[in-house]
C-alpha cells in the first residue's frame, strides 16, 4: 500500500470580491485556479511564479487562514471540507505550520523569545511551565539559538536568528507540514545557506513536508523534489524537480529559467526575452493567460484555454506542447 | 585619466553608542565605459560609500578620502554649487527603492521634465517630446499613455523604468545603480539589466552596478569589488575573482550558491558579519575565516596583489594569462 499523502489538493481555487467603485459591479478575481498535489512526509513542493501569480494565496489555504472558493484539500488523511469545519481546523492546525519572509514582521516585537516560543503551547497544549520550558529549550538548540536567547527580544537578533525563531515557532508543536513563504528571500547568500542547512536537517530528522514558496531557482532546484510552475494564478507547469529544470516544456517556465541569471561566467547563453509585464489579474488575457508574452504563441492561443496535462515526465498546460 | 578615481574612502558616522566606520578606506577607478560591480552582504557599506560619492550622507558622516576626483574635477575641494551641476548631471544614481525616489505627488512628465529643465533650462513643457523619447527608450510601451500617470498607478518595474528615464535624462557619464532590481520578478529584472548594459554600450556611460546577488554580477559586470564590514577585501575581473578567488571570504561567498552545491548541505559562512560593538581585532574576517591563523587574530592585514588579506589563496595555474585577454 502506498503511504497516506500529508496534503491532497484537488482543483484549488480561489476568488477576492475586488469593489472596483460605488457605481460598478464587483469584480472577481481569480487569485488561484485549479492547483492540484499531492505532497508525502519529507518531501518538498516548492511553489514558483512572479509576483502576484498566487503563490501566498496557496500558502493561505493550505495553512486554513482561508478557505477555498472552491476544490478539495485534505491534510493527513482529513477532508477539510467535511462537515465539522471548526473541529477539523482545530485538530489540524497542529498539523500543518506556516513561516513567512518577513523574519521581523512576523515576530511579535514586545515579546521575549521565550514567550513568543511557549505561546503556541500554552494555547494547544496541557504541558506546564516547566514542560514547556523544556521544549522551548530544545527546539531553540535545534536551530542553533542558544538558551541564554531566551530572554532576549527580536530586535536584538539578526536577520538569519529571527528567521531560526520563526522556524522554531512553526515546530514547536510538532506539525507535519511546514509551509514556508519565501523563508530565505530576505536574507543574506551567506546567512540563506545557514538557514537553508537547517530546514534541510530538520526535514531528514523529523519527517517533515514541506511547500516551499519562492522566487529563486537556483534556491528552488537546490531543495525541492517537486515543482509547481504558475502564472497569473493558473499552475503551468508541474513535475519532478529535476525534470521541470532540465527540460523545461511550458514557453513561461522556459523563459523563467532562462531569464534566472547564473553565478558562472560564461557568458554564451541565449535568453528568451520576455516582454511586457504581467497582465492585470481582473482583466486577464482570453485563451491562454500567457499569450501575449508567449514568443510560441499562435493564433488559438488567443481563444483556447490550455489545460494542464500530463506530457513525458511533466503535467503542462500549453496548446502547443499537448 | 580615469573617469571616477576615489582613493581610501571613509566614512564615520557619529552614533549613541559613539563613532561607526561604515565605511574603511575604500578605493574605486572607473574609466567611460567601465562596469563595475560592488558586491557584499547587507551592512558592508556599499550604499554609504555611493553616498558619499553623490554628497547626499546626513550631517552626522565625516567624510575622508586621499583622493575623490570625476572628470578630473577634484570633488573634495568643490564648493556646494560646482558640486550640484554635476551630481544629477553627470553622476546620477537610481535608489534602492523606487518609491522613495519618484515622488508620489507629480505625473511621470513632471519629473522627468523637471530634471531636463533644471539641467538644460528652457521652459518644462517644452520637453515633452524628449520624454517620451526617454520612456521609449527605457522599454515601456505606448508611452505617451503613461505621461500623466503617477508613480502608484505603475507596477514595480514600471516605476523602476521611470526611476531610469529620469535618471538617464541627463546623459549622465557615470550611473550608479543601487540594487536596480531587487524587488523585482526575475523577468523584469533581466529586461531592466539588458537595458542599463545596453545604455552603457551606446553611450559609453560607466555603471557601477550595487547588489548581493553574485549571479547578477556574474552576467553582467566586467569587474568586481567585494566589501565586506566597510572594507574591500578583493577586487578584480569578473572571470577572475568567479574562476579564483583569493579573499577566503571571496571563496565562502561563492561557495555557499546553491548552484554551486555539490551535495545536499550547503558550504554555510559559520556566525555572522561584525557589528559595531563586536568587530574583532586583527582581521574583520577572522571569527568566520576557515584559514585563519593567530596573526590573523592580532593584525589587520593589508592589501597585496587587491586583496585583503594576511594568507591569499594561491593564484592558480594559468588564470593571468586568462584575465589579461579580458583586461
Ligand atoms: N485579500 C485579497 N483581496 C483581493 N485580492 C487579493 C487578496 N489577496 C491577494 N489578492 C490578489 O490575488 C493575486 C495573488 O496574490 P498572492 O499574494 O497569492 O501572490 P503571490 O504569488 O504570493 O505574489 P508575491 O510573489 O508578490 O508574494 C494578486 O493579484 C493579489 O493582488
Ligand atoms: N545615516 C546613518 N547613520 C548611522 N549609520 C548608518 C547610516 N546609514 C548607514 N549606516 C550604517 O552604515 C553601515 C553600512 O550601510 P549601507 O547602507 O552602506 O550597507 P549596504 O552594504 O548598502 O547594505 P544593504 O545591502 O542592506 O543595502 C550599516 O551598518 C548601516 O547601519
Ligand atoms: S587575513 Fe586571515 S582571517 Fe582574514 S581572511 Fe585572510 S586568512 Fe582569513
Ligand atoms: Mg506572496
Ligand atoms: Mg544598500
Amino acid at each position: 500500500m502506498s503511504p497516506q499523502a500529508l496534503i491532497e489538493a484537488r482543483g484549488l481555487h480561489k476568488y477576492y470580491t475586488i469593489k472596483t467603485g460605488m457605481f460598478e459591479p464587483n469584480q472577481s478575481l481569480q487569485a488561484l485556479s485549479g492547483a492540484s498535489f499531492d505532497l508525502y512526509a519529507g518531501q518538498t513542493l516548492a511553489v514558483v511564479g512572479e509576483s502576484g501569480c498566487g503563490k501566498s494565496t496557496l500558502a493561505r489555504l493550505l495553512t486554513m487562514i482561508e478557505q477555498p472558493t472552491a476544490g478539495q484539500l485534505s491534510l493527513d488523511g482529513i477532508d477539510l471540507g467535511s462537515a465539522n469545519q471548526k473541529e477539523v481546523a482545530k485538530k489540524l492546525r497542529q498539523t500543518i505550520q506556516m513561516v513567512f519572509q518577513d523574519p521581523f514582521g512576523s515576530l511579535n516585537p514586545r515579546q521575549k523569545v521565550g514567550d513568543i516560543l511557549q505561546e503556541p503551547l500554552i494555547i494547544n497544549t496541557d504541558l506546564n511551565a516547566s514542560q514547556r520550558r523544556d521544549r522551548v529549550l530544545e527546539l531553540m538548540r535545534r536551530v542553533g539559538l542558544l538558551d541564554e536567547h531566551i530572554h532576549r527580544y527580536p530586535h536584538m537578533f539578526s536577520g538569519g536568528q529571527r528567521q531560526r525563531i520563526a522556524i522554531a515557532r512553526a515546530l514547536i508543536l510538532k506539525p507535519k507540514i511546514v509551509v514556508l513563504d519565501e523563508p530565505v528571500s530576505a536574507l543574506d547568500v551567506s546567512i540563506q545557506a545557514q538557514v537553508l542547512n537547517l530546514l534541510i536537517e530538520l526535514q531528514q530528522d523529523l519527517g517533515l513536508a514541506y511547500v516551499f514558496i519562492s522566487h529563486d531557482l537556483s534556491v528552488v532546484r537546490h531543495i525541492a523534489d517537486q515543482v509547481l510552475v504558475m502564472y497569473l494564478g493558473k499552475p503551468v507547469e508541474q513535475g519532478m524537480s529535476e525534470a521541470v529544470f532540465s527540460n523545461p516544456q511550458h514557453p513561461y517556465t522556459q523563459a523563467l529559467l532562462s531569464a534566472t541569471p547564473q553565478a558562472n561566467t560564461d557568458r554564451k547563453r541565449k535568453r528568451i526575452r520576455l516582454t511586457g509585464e504581467l497582465p492585470s489579474p481582473l482583466n486577464p488575457p482570453t485563451g491562454c493567460s500567457f499569450h501575449p508574452r508567449c514568443q510560441n504563441a499562435v493564433a488559438q492561443c488567443k481563444t483556447t484555454a490550455p489545460v494542464m496535462a500530463q506530457y513525458e515526465d511533466v503535467s503542462v498546460a500549453c496548446l502547443l506542447v499537448n | 585619466m580615469a573617469l571616477l578615481e576615489i582613493t581610501n574612502l571613509t566614512v564615520e558616522f557619529a552614533t549613541a553608542h559613539g563613532s561607526l566606520r561604515a565605511v574603511d578606506r575604500v578605493s574605486l577607478s572607473l574609466d567611460a565605459g567601465d562596469i563595475v560591480a560592488i558586491v557584499g552582504e547587507s551592512g558592508s557599506g556599499k550604499s554609504v560609500a555611493m553616498l558619499a560619492l553623490m554628497g547626499l550622507l546626513p550631517w552626522t558622516a565625516t567624510i575622508t578620502a586621499d583622493r575623490m576626483s570625476f572628470d578630473g574635477k577634484d570633488l573634495l575641494t568643490m564648493n556646494p554649487k560646482q558640486r550640484r551641476a554635476i551630481i544629477g548631471k553627470d553622476i546620477s544614481m537610481i535608489f534602492q527603492e523606487p518609491m522613495t525616489s519618484l515622488n508620489p505627488c507629480f505625473n511621470v512628465e513632471y519629473q522627468i521634465s523637471e530634471v531636463l529643465a533644471q539641467h538644460f533650462g528652457g521652459k518644462r513643457r517644452s520637453y515633452k517630446p524628449r520624454v517620451i523619447e526617454l520612456l521609449k527608450k527605457v522599454g515601456i510601451p505606448a508611452p505617451e499613455t503613461r505621461l500623466k500617470a503617477y508613480p502608484h498607478q505603475l507596477s514595480g518595474g514600471m516605476s523602476q523604468r521611470v526611476m531610469i528615464a529620469m535618471m538617464i535624462a541627463c546623459e549622465p557619464k557615470l550611473l550608479i545603480a543601487d540594487e536596480p532590481t531587487t524587488a523585482l520578478d526575475v523577468t523584469i529584472q533581466a529586461q531592466i539589466l539588458e537595458l542599463l548594459v545596453e545604455l552603457q554600450k551606446a553611450n559609453g556611460m560607466a555603471l557601477v552596478l550595487i547588489t548581493h546577488d553574485m549571479a547578477v554580477v556574474a552576467e553582467t559586470a566586467d569587474r568586481v569589488v567585494v566589501q565586506y564590514a566597510g572594507q574591500q577585501v578583493e577586487q578584480r575581473s569578473v572571470i577572475e575573482l568567479f574562476n579564483n578567488p583569493r579573499h577566503p571570504y571571496t571563496e565562502a561567498l561563492l561557495s555557499a550558491l546553491p548552484e554551486y552545491a555539490k551535495e545536499k548541505t550547503l558550504n554555510a559562512i559559520p556566525g555572522v558579519v561584525p557589528g559595531q560593538l563586536d568587530r574583532p581585532v586583527g582581521c574583520l574576517f577572522n571569527p568566520r575565516c576557515e584559514y585563519a591563523q593567530d596573526l590573523c587574530r592580532q593584525q589587520p592585514p593589508q592589501k597585496s596583489e587587491g586583496v585583503l588579506c594576511h594568507y591569499p589563496l594561491p593564484l592558480k595555474a594559468g588564470s593571468n594569462s586568462h584575465t589579461e585577454v579580458i583586461l
